[in-house]
């Protein structure tokens, strides 16, 4: 890996977002504008919105990111960008490196608007430190990224791709914990619960709106949203193969 | 053996049952400008793939100055050119040439000159998906020559160009392949009437080389008035 190509991929990422502004707003806005509208729907019974509304937070930039980048990475493959580049000297991990800079880099932006509304204009009470927030969301924003990435290879087109979302993701948003508790599911559901990574993010927003510390669950929880996306990144490294049929 | 700068031995290519290149053998020598010509369909793209090593293979060998096709060292001594421009069309072309330039580590100033040398400077600010067919195909060529290429492998780069602009092109190509350093250049074509222009040919039809050879040994061999009739005799002569 070399620190100029990451760089320069990253760069090249955020100038492909910097001429698509109206991409960047739905990815900054979009979330604001849902958390508000579960605000307002839940205005007579406050308890709903403060049991999910963390919880979304966490949601949010996994979905952005994941469709973003299935869609970014499809494109590479379907123009022929991406074997350009595989036939010239970047190394897998500086274009993957690249894609998680600048995503990651959206990814703090757009949490912190989220988090800013919805803790200090929307009255979302947080137990623990703000940061904890920020920080959820941009790995499960990193953990969207990577598991679109790797997605992407099995899409040929970008209707598959864009139908991978209610694939990959709407069962795990059913399993998460956020509309049942998971220890209240069928053993079936709950272990299925226990190895989608998106369950961990609503667990660690649970804890942090709960628990005024960050306490050993709460670190175990990221660390395992992080692990499931740094094994999500393997795998997509090990579909960008140099040769091809 | 390093007179050629690409050497296929036996090459076969098998996509999806068919085979595709049947036990090709052909060379490339240093410094030529060698044609691929061969109607559409014939295996060109598939043998180009291979040189630049994105190609899985059945067997044979390719070796591109002296190392096997696909090695590690020849990622900034091949420049690619696919058919299709394969350029980010929204990013500016400057935007484009500066990512390739920074992934190839080529000196700062060097997307000005590729530009140049495609004659593109005015154009540097433009998204790269409002240009034309023809120019897109520009920025991609431009993209190749980045950095300092030994070997340039070029599919069609000059169809639906203007003629001016195709004159200047094969121009470029013969000032690169003719500098004290020379550049190798293989340019696949399916218009026939660009063999005038190569130093070298090689015929293709159906995953197989017909001919290897300078345009006027083909002419002379084959006593055809030009390649496209020395074309139809090699086909005449193989059935």
């Amino acid at each position: 890996m070399s620190l100029r190509r990451t760089a320069a991929t990253a760069r090249r990422v955020l100038e492909q977002l910097r001429h698509d502004p109206r991409t960047i707003a739905l990815m900054l806005i979009v979330p604001c504008v849902l958390i508000s509208l579960l605000k307002w729907v839940f205005d007579s019974r406050p308890q709903v919105f403060q049991s999910v509304g963390a919880a979304l937070l966490g949601i949010f930039p996994f979905i952005v990111m994941f469709l973003v980048t299935s869609v970014g990475m499809l494109r590479e493959r379907t123009t022929g960008t991406l074997e350009r580049l595989l036939t010239m000297p970047l190394g897998k991990g500086d274009l993957l490196g690249g894609y998680a800079l600048a995503f990651g880099a959206v990814a703090l932006v757009q949490a912190v608007l989220a988090s800013w509304l919805t803790i200090g204009l929307l009255g979302l009470d947080v137990a623990a430190p703000v940061w904890t927030v920020v920080l959820v969301a941009v790995l499960n924003a990193l953990l969207g990224m990577a598991l679109g990435l790797f997605t992407s290879a099995f899409a040929r087109t970008e209707f598959q791709a864009v139908q991978f979302l209610p694939a990959f993701v709407l069962p795990q948003f059913l399993l998460c914990g956020l509309f049942t508790p998971r220890e209240q599911m069928q053993t079936v559901l709950r272990w299925l619960s226990d190895v989608m990574p998106l369950s961990y993010a609503v667990d660690a927003m649970n804890k942090i709106t709960r628990d005024g510390t960050v306490t050993g669950g709460l670190v175990a929880d990221m660390a395992i949203i992080a692990g499931a996306g740094v094994l999500a990144l393997a795998l997509g490294a090990a579909t960008l193969r140099r040769r091809t049929e | 053996m390093m007179n050629f700068a690409v050497d296929i031995r036996e090459l076969r290519v098998v996509r999806g049952g068919q085979t595709v290149l049947h036990d090709v053998t052909a060379q490339v020598p240093t410094g030529s400008v060698t044609g691929l010509l061969g109607p559409s369909g014939c295996g060109k793209t598939t043998l180009m793939r291979s040189i630049v090593g994105v190609q899985k293979v059945a067997g044979g060998e390719v070796r591109v100055l002296g190392l096997p096709a696909g090695s590690a060292a020849l990622r900034d001594r091949i420049g690619y050119v696919t058919q299709a421009p394969s350029v980010y069309g929204d990013l500016s072309v400057m935007e484009n040439l500066r990512y390739f330039a920074a992934v190839l580590g080529a000196p700062r100033e060097d997307p000005e000159r590729v530009l140049a040398a495609v004659g593109l400077e005015s154009k540097e600010t433009a998204r790269v998906d409002r240009l034309s067919g023809g120019q897109r195909a520009r920025v991609s060529l431009a993209a190749a020559l980045l950095g300092a290429p030994k070997v340039l492998v070029l599919d069609e780069p000059t169809v639906g160009l203007d003629p001016v602009l195709r004159a200047e092109l094969w121009g470029l190509f013969h000032r690169l392949a003719e500098a004290d350093d020379p550049v190798t250049l293989l340019i696949s074509s399916h218009v026939m009437d660009e063999a005038s222009r190569c130093t070298r040919l090689l015929l293709m039809r159906e995953g197989r080389i017909l001919a290897s050879d300078t345009p006027r040994a083909l002419l002379e061999s084959t006593g055809a008035a030009d390649v496209e009739g020395a074309f139809l005799a090699l086909v005449g002569a193989a059935s």
